[in-house]
């Protein structure tokens, strides 16, 4: 079995007396889709921004395919593939459409500031290569015909689309979507449901942070409960779903 | 529609990058420059030309203010301070304060490269700091910047400033006091800033520094460095600054510290919010505004309130000075009426009206 894509080892997060995250230690494959699941409060986004750089871990290490990326600042976290989404989403509202998607290309983007202020055949070629490649993503995610358009303007739902489009413009490793079915419809949800698998299927490894139940268990290959910063169960989602310390974590004692 | 009409409507396609616009848009930016590059012809009038030139320094002013404030979001309140040092790199090694003579030209280039030195010193310290934090830092340093140069006074001249700046000759040809020559230096400079300033805001760079405007935080996890996009715009916007600088030491030939106030910030912060922020034509159209009436249209109201007093024979109104009462209304007055700026889109005009977003309005992907 080769080794997984995120290894999260021993990590905990502590803020003055509160522990988040609670020596933590949890793997994702290359290719799979991992929930991160657990009441409200359980570490679940503390676990997000340690993954890309906003904390730093108190203890604990988080490799990337083998490589630490602890110490790495938020752009560099990005520069090695690793993209999100926010709980509360977080476009660039006086941007259009398009270019938000194409600030999510920024890292692998070469333009230095000279090819930007005389426009270089340099920079206007891969400009060119950047807009292609923002409207294809546009298109994947049927925005195609908003991309003129103020992100701000858009319903609620597109901006979900939109971040997601943004965090995938530079294909990226790994993606962590954080609530992206956060205020959806049930049809908005079973679209979204497709969205990860396809994305999924483009190569992208996934990790989740959901409330819905269903959409969790209908997707994940993997899911891992958190509760009060610990780990309290995990495996694939059937085992998951009948572990009672799960059902009492959720529910209570003597559900 | 008739066929005059739909030619007008076609798409054009400008060079150098400017973009697709309509064709009567084109025609209107044609007569625009037009009517700059002839103006000095039209009007014979010395003082009027030397007026509409001293617009260029204002107006650069304001496209490298536009750079922090427009496009990085960057409030900085103490922009003048790079002005004056240009002006003082240039007025130092280029008249009898030392007897250096050094050439205007290089010079020019030069006086930017110092202010946008001195615009990542700025820059440095300030990286963590948003909004009135940044604002009050700025602040702090306009002030202190005309303040070294008032007590250097061995390097500097003190209060008195430097004299005798030498003024610039191309090719064998002396600029001398001639307004005309000033006034085609700053048009030429302005129209080269303005083709570089739509570069790079459709650029990596220029997305980088409005992503970092709207959202930092999602910015960085975007990928763009924020220390490095924060220092070039500091650097960047504080070299046209040090251009202006230059230019304007040499066309007045004294330069003094009391020329670089808090007022000449305040200003060119004026006329970019009038403008429309972050739009490229507002930037250009409430500079050239606040520049015209505070040059020439409200000092001319103060003739006027004077020469009717003394016509009337009533000291109060021959001592009435309107300027500053007029300006502060007008300033008061748009910003009551059209909060977003002159310039505007039509998104951010409904975020400052408090109108809801719709869901499709039309394609607002025009500036």
């Amino acid at each position: 079995m080769s080794a997984p894509l995120l290894a999260i080892e021993g990590l905990t997060k502590r803020f003055g007396g509160l522990t988040a995250v609670k020596d933590l230690t949890l793997n994702v494959e290359a290719g799979s889709i991992a929930s991160l699941i657990g009441p409200n409060g359980a570490g679940k986004s503390t676990v997000f921004n340690v993954i890309t750089g906003i904390y730093t871990p108190t203890a604990g290490d988080v490799k990337l395919d083998g490589r630490s990326i602890v110490g790495f600042k938020p752009h560099q976290v990005a520069g090695t593939g690793v993209m999100r989404t926010f709980q509360n989403i977080r476009l660039f509202a006086f941007m259009t459409v398009l270019e938000n998607v194409m600030v999510g290309d920024q890292t692998r983007m070469h333009a230095t500031p000279f090819d930007s202020a005389f426009r270089t055949p340099r920079a206007q070629k891969e400009e060119r290569a950047v807009t292609e490649r923002a409207m294809e993503l546009l298109d994947y995610v049927g925005l195609a015909s908003y991309a003129r358009e103020w992100a701000r303007n858009l319903p609620y739902g597109m901006q979900r689309r939109l971040e997601i489009a943004r965090a995938l413009a530079p294909q990226p490793r790994l993606l962590l979507l954080d609530e992206p079915a956060a205020g959806a419809n049930p049809t908005e949800k079973r679209d979204l449901m497709g969205l990860v698998r396809s994305i999924r299927d483009r190569g992208i490894t996934i990790v989740l942070i959901e409330h819905d139940m269903k959409l969790v268990m209908g997707i994940s290959d993997r899911v891992t409960v958190l509760d009060y910063g610990e780990k309290i169960s995990e495996g694939d989602p059937q085992t998951v779903r009948h572990d009672p310390r799960v059902i009492e974590a959720y529910l209570g004692k003597g559900a | 529609m008739s066929a005059g009409e739909r030619s007008l409507r076609a798409r054009v396609r400008l060079p150098l990058g400017i973009g697709e616009v309509q064709a009567w848009q084109a025609l209107g930016l044609v007569a625009i420059i037009a009517l700059f590059v002839f103006y000095p012809l039209i009007d014979r009038n010395q003082g009027d030309v030397s007026s509409v030139a001293d617009a260029g320094y204002f107006l650069l002013l304001v496209f490298g203010l536009n750079i922090v404030v427009g496009f990085a979001g960057l409030l900085d309140l103490g922009y003048a301070a790079f002005f004056a040092i240009g002006a003082y790199a240039y007025a130092m090694v280029a008249s009898t304060q030392f007897n250096l003579h050094f050439n205007f030209w290089p010079m020019l280039i030069l006086s930017g490269c110092v202010a946008a030195l001195f615009g990542v010193i700025l820059g440095f310290p300030t990286l963590r700091l948003r909004g009135d934090y940044l604002a009050i830092v700025t602040l702090g340093f306009g002030e202190i910047v005309p303040q070294v140069f008032l007590n250097l006074d061995k390097y500097t001249g003190g209060p008195n400033g430097i004299s005798n700046v030498d003024q610039p000759v191309l090719f064998g040809y002396h600029f001398g006091f001639n307004p005309v020559p000033y006034y085609y230096l700053y048009l030429v400079v302005a129209l080269i800033s303005l083709v570089l300033l739509n570069n790079l805001k459709h650029s990596r760079l220029g997305r980088a520094w409005m992503a970092i405007r709207e959202d930092e935080l999602a910015a960085t996890h975007m990928g763009v460095n924020p220390v490095t996009t924060k220092l070039l715009a500091f650097a960047m916007g504080a070299s046209f600054a040090g251009l202006a600088g230059c230019i304007y030491a040499a066309k007045l030939t004294l330069i003094s510290p009391d020329e670089f106030n808090f007022s000449v910030s305040v200003t060119v912060l004026s006329a970019i919010v009038l403008g429309g922020m972050g739009s490229l034509t507002g930037a250009f159209i409430g500079g050239l505004l606040l520049a015209v009436l505070n040059f020439k249209v409200l000092p001319q109201v103060t003739n006027w309130t004077h020469a009717l007093g003394a016509a009337l024979h009533n000291e109060a109104v021959q001592n009435l000075d309107l300027h500053y009462i007029i300006y502060g209304l007008i300033l008061v007055l748009v910003m009551l009426f059209r909060p977003e700026g002159l310039v505007s889109t039509a998104s951010r005009r409904a975020e400052l009206h408090h109108a809801q977003p719709a869901a499709s309005a039309a394609a607002a992907g025009v500036e």
